[in-house]
């Protein structure tokens, strides 16, 4: 049978203001499928977006959405989140939302290890506003900012996550929504701070003036910059360099999530334990 | 019955949150604010709430504003540079009209300013710490006792009026240590008038579609009404819109659910002023937060000596008393505008009396006005 997708969206609102082949669609579905076969109720979700192509992705979907300032989703979803542990939270943002101005509160979301999971849904260009540069922008594309070519170095998200501390991360692209699917539904179930460092295509606002004036040229560039995970580990460090990961990168189930430690801050305010020491903690250094 | 504690400013507002049925906090540490922080860290776990000092002064009011969103009562609390990176977040909330308390206490400015001295520097941005049109409400306090009774009230009205309200204190109140009445916590808890909900058909929810000088209805998340919080203009659900009556007429519900409702948020507290008549010679001194301490005690020496002066303090600031302070500008000639900083609430006496003769002491360098300088003012100037 057919997965029926209209449960969980907001009808109303489509069409959805993305342009003609963006691969934003397609991730909205992979990530419906996800949230279903996880089994959770509507009513039990938030989703958090922020600012930019990505951020309608909220208004879309039939959960408890929250459509906040450029950059923010992870601060906000760590306030609903917190308040609401029993909850399951997601945040949508873009590359721009969360690797430059939302930066700091990516970091710290990872390191906090608050069980949220964040979506990056990586373009490499500000797509909604015309095509300036940002952090995963290839250096040598043309962008509007950066007429002359790129010349500023390229953020790798999920290093950038790992290195943060967050305890399960993951790369994959809107060319295999099905792969892509279970890696959500891996890292939704997974109790702790989730990275997908999801790369999708904006031929209109990336590709015109970069030679993929097309979805499908756009769409054969990524293919030739992923490679998974397996086959990346035989590869030569300078082949390496050029090409990106995707699969589950990290994956730490004993990492201790942020919202369960705090239950122990209250047991230890209500008298019910004594302080939290290094003890607490498994120490790995 | 009335609660005697020995306390400081910073420790009443941060258990005044509590008391007030607040459950969360995120915040940033920053001086002289911290000691809010430090307390409901200690506070909010024993009541099941949640503290979380976040990664900056951002995050702090945007983690507390999602807390907020999803129906609890949240408090912020900073200082003048903390508003001032707070600013956008305080607009989203205008706009998505989350309730939500910031304690600002403030110390001398701009910029990083006198970190550990005192001020009331924040008071004309608070008016408008955001950009676009809404309108802000900020309390300030006065006193100890008043750390306490305005975060109270600021949590009602944020409920009450679905939007951010500040309160205002300050470096000496926040650090002063000592004896504080408080409402017995029975009344307090009594007095809590949580937010408006719909318990209809969710289909039949329109959480922005009230009437013209009424604030939303937003309903906890996660209890089967699911509806959309954004910063864009939006329609009745909450979804963004550039329908042209629909964005008109949510901006302008947005000054009116306030401006036609000043009556329930104007407070002032009027000191030696009943004997006033108009008569030559008669003194009005309009001074508000810690300053007013200072102003009673000028006034019973002034008295002391002869010079029927008394207190105008306007305790809810923004919108301000626009009429109380006609009424008294327009009767005593005399007024003197005492503040921490260049005339930031002068200019609001002057455009609500329509008077440009108003007298001022102002003092900018960090340290508290003494009463001796306000006599000598007084004095001098009259």
């Amino acid at each position: 049978m057919a997965f029926n997708y209209d449960k969980y969206l907001r009808l109303d609102k489509m069409p959805t203001l993305w342009c003609w082949g963006c691969g934003d669609g397609v991730i909205l579905k992979s990530v419906i499928r996800a949230i279903d076969a996880c089994g959770w109720k509507q009513d039990d979700v938030c989703v958090v977006s922020g600012i930019g192509c990505s951020g309608r992705f909220s208004s879309y979907v039939d959960f408890n959405t929250v459509h906040t300032t450029h950059g923010r989703t992870v601060a906000f979803a760590t306030g609903i989140k917190l308040a609401n542990p029993d909850k399951h939270v997601i945040c949508v943002a873009g590359d721009g939302d969360a690797l430059a101005i939302g930066g700091n509160h990516t970091i710290h979301g990872c390191r906090r290890n608050i069980d949220i999971n964040l979506i990056v849904i990586n373009n490499f260009i500000y797509g909604l506003t015309n095509s300036q540069t940002s952090p995963t922008t290839p250096q040598g594309f043309w962008t509007v900012s950066q007429k002359a070519g790129n010349i500023d170095p390229t953020f790798n998200a999920c290093n950038l996550a790992i290195a943060s501390g967050a305890s399960f991360v993951a790369r994959e692209s809107m060319l295999d929504p099905k792969k892509l699917e279970r890696v959500l539904i891996k890292g939704f179930q997974h109790k702790g701070f989730s990275f997908f460092d999801v790369f999708s295509n904006c031929h209109i606002n990336l590709g015109r003036k970069n030679k993929m004036d097309s979805a499908m040229k756009n769409l054969e560039w990524i293919d030739s910059i992923t490679v998974p995970l397996s086959k990346w580990e035989k590869m030569s460090p300078e082949e390496q360099l050029n090409v990106f990961p995707t699969g589950i990168l990290k994956h730490d189930e004993n990492a201790k999530e942020y919202c369960e430690m705090y239950e122990e801050v209250k047991s230890v305010q209500q008298g019910k334990r004594k302080v939290i020491t290094q003890a607490d903690f498994e120490k790995k250094i | 019955m009335a609660r005697e504690v020995i306390s400081s400013g910073n420790e009443l507002s941060a258990l005044a949150a509590v008391d007030a049925g607040c459950r969360f906090f995120g915040g940033y540490p920053i001086t002289p604010s911290s000691e809010i922080m430090h307390e409901i860290s200690d506070l909010l776990p024993k009541v099941g709430g949640a503290a979380i000092q976040m990664e900056d002064e951002i995050a702090g009011i945007a983690a507390a504003i999602g807390a907020a969103m999803s129906g609890v009562r949240s408090l912020t609390a900073t200082s003048g540079p903390g508003v001032s990176l707070k600013a956008e977040n305080l607009g989203l909330a205008q706009m998505a009209e989350v309730p939500l308390v910031l304690v600002n206490v403030m110390r001398g400015g701009p910029s990083t300013g006198l970190p550990t001295r005192v001020s009331q520097g924040d008071v004309r941005q608070s008016r408008n710490p955001s950009h676009g049109d809404y309108r802000s409400i900020t309390l300030c306090a006065g006193n100890l006792a008043e750390c306490y009774t305005e975060v109270v009230r600021a949590f009602n009205l944020a409920d009450r009026f679905m939007q951010p309200v500040i309160v205002l204190t300050d470096e000496t109140i926040g650090h002063m240590h000592g004896k504080a009445v408080l409402p017995d916590l029975e009344e307090v808890q009594n007095g809590i008038v949580p937010r408006k909900v719909f318990d209809g058909n969710p289909a039949d929810y329109r959480p922005y579609g009230v009437e013209a000088d009424e604030a939303a209805v937003l309903n906890p998340m996660f209890k089967g009404y699911r509806y959309h919080f954004t910063g864009l203009h939006h329609d009745a659900k909450g979804f963004p819109t550039e329908e042209i009556e629909t964005c008109r007429k949510l901006i302008q519900r947005l000054e009116d659910k306030v401006m036609y409702h000043t009556d329930e948020l104007e407070l002032n507290e009027e000191y030696m002023l009943d004997d006033l008549t108009g008569a030559d010679g008669e003194v009005l001194i309009i001074a508000y937060g810690s300053v007013s301490l200072a102003a009673k005690e000028a006034i019973r020496h002034l008295r002391a000596q002869g010079i029927k002066a008394g207190l105008f303090r306007p305790i809810t600031l923004w919108p301000s008393p626009a009429k109380r302070i006609k009424h008294y500008t327009d009767m005593i000639k005399n007024v003197l505008c005492v503040e921490l900083n260049i005339r930031q609430y002068t200019e609001e006496i002057e455009r609500v009396s329509g008077r440009l003769d108003l007298e001022g002491l102002y003092k900018v360098n960090g340290r508290a006005i003494s009463p001796h300088e306000i006599v000598t003012k007084v004095k001098e100037v009259f």
